[in-house]
């Protein structure tokens, strides 16, 4: 399968709270943060959860998020981040006119 | 007895007025929902003939075997031999292999600690830990203390660790929330130029392999 996002995109995770089983930790949604790696398509855990093939599968990503972007009230270097792992369908873009 | 029962005088247990506090059994604890679960479900893999109780018991008996040691090793080969250590950045399964280390199914990636970037993982959501490599996760790993802080105060959580860095090194936390564990691969410490692979194995802690630590030479 084809990834939607490349190296360098920016990219702002779907600021959603959906029931069940879900790998995109709370602190990170709505946040925009820099691809970094594109590591590879896997089946779906958030439907394996549940017993069901995870198809279609997921590209994953690595994506970067400066902690000042996370946190406004970051105590620290200002360029600590973040790297958390994404899947596609968690990520919209967030470049410019996108 | 004496020493190694940690008092050296001669006592009789039973009219003694303050007792040893009893280490509570396993069976002290209540048995909750999801212990009786997994109980009741290897009882039933065992039962349907999908691996025997044998199986079952030396799986258990490897996971338990894991210990720093096959992380330790890679990575004072990786200091030794940049080939080896581009591999390993490359593919850490592929690169285990090489050293007829099993790092097992999951893919683990490296993360290398540089002047201007220091490395520490995380897992906000359970306690993914790259277990084939390094054993099983210390306590504090998988404390819901560690995996909030670290993400939300780093600097602070690794000033507990005994690790002060300075503002212009990049802290960069990896939260290992899906199908990827990771492994640090720190910095060969000062004055060790001239050690084999083998004592470099030796200064590997498994702090230093989670990103908590520096390594020093002593």
């Amino acid at each position: 399968m084809t990834a939607r996002y490349s190296v360098g995109d920016k990219v702002r995770v779907r600021r959603a709270d959906p029931p069940g089983h879900v790998r995109t930790p709370t602190f990170i949604r709505g946040h925009a943060g820099t691809v970094t790696k594109v590591v590879g398509s896997f089946a779906n855990p958030e439907e394996l959860a549940y017993g069901r093939p995870g198809t279609p599968k997921q590209t994953l990503y690595w994506v970067q998020f400066p902690q000042t972007e996370l946190w406004p009230d970051y105590q620290g270097g200002l360029k600590d981040t973040s790297v958390v792992d994404v899947y596609e369908s968690w990520l919209d873009s967030a470049e410019e006119g996108a | 007895m004496g020493s190694e029962h940690g008092h050296d005088h001669e006592h009789d247990h039973g009219d003694w007025p303050y007792p040893h506090p009893k280490q509570p059994d396993l069976e002290d604890g209540p048995l909750t929902h999801h212990m009786a679960m997994t109980e009741a479900v290897a009882e039933l893999l065992i039962d349907k003939g999908i691996f025997s109780a044998d199986e079952f018991r030396r799986q258990l008996e490897l996971m338990d075997s894991k210990s720093p040691a096959e992380g330790a090793r890679m990575v004072a080969r990786a200091w030794a031999d940049p080939d080896f250590k581009a591999h390993m950045l490359e593919d850490v399964n592929a690169a285990a292999k090489e050293m007829d280390i099993d790092a097992g199914g999951i893919p683990i990636m490296a993360v290398e600690n540089t002047p201007d970037v220091h490395n520490v993982i995380v897992c906000t959501l359970c306690s993914c830990y790259p277990r084939n490599l390094i054993g099983l996760p210390p306590d504090w790993y998988k404390s819901r203390a560690y995996r909030s802080r670290m993400v939300r105060e780093p600097r602070a959580v690794l000033a507990e660790f005994g690790t002060v860095l300075p503002d212009d090194v990049e802290i960069r936390v990896h939260d290992s929330t899906a199908d990827l564990r990771y492994l640090v691969i720190p910095r060969r410490p000062e004055g060790t130029e001239g050690m084999d692979e083998e004592a470099l194995t030796a200064l590997v802690t498994r702090d230093s392999l989670i990103g908590v630590t520096h390594l020093k030479t002593e």
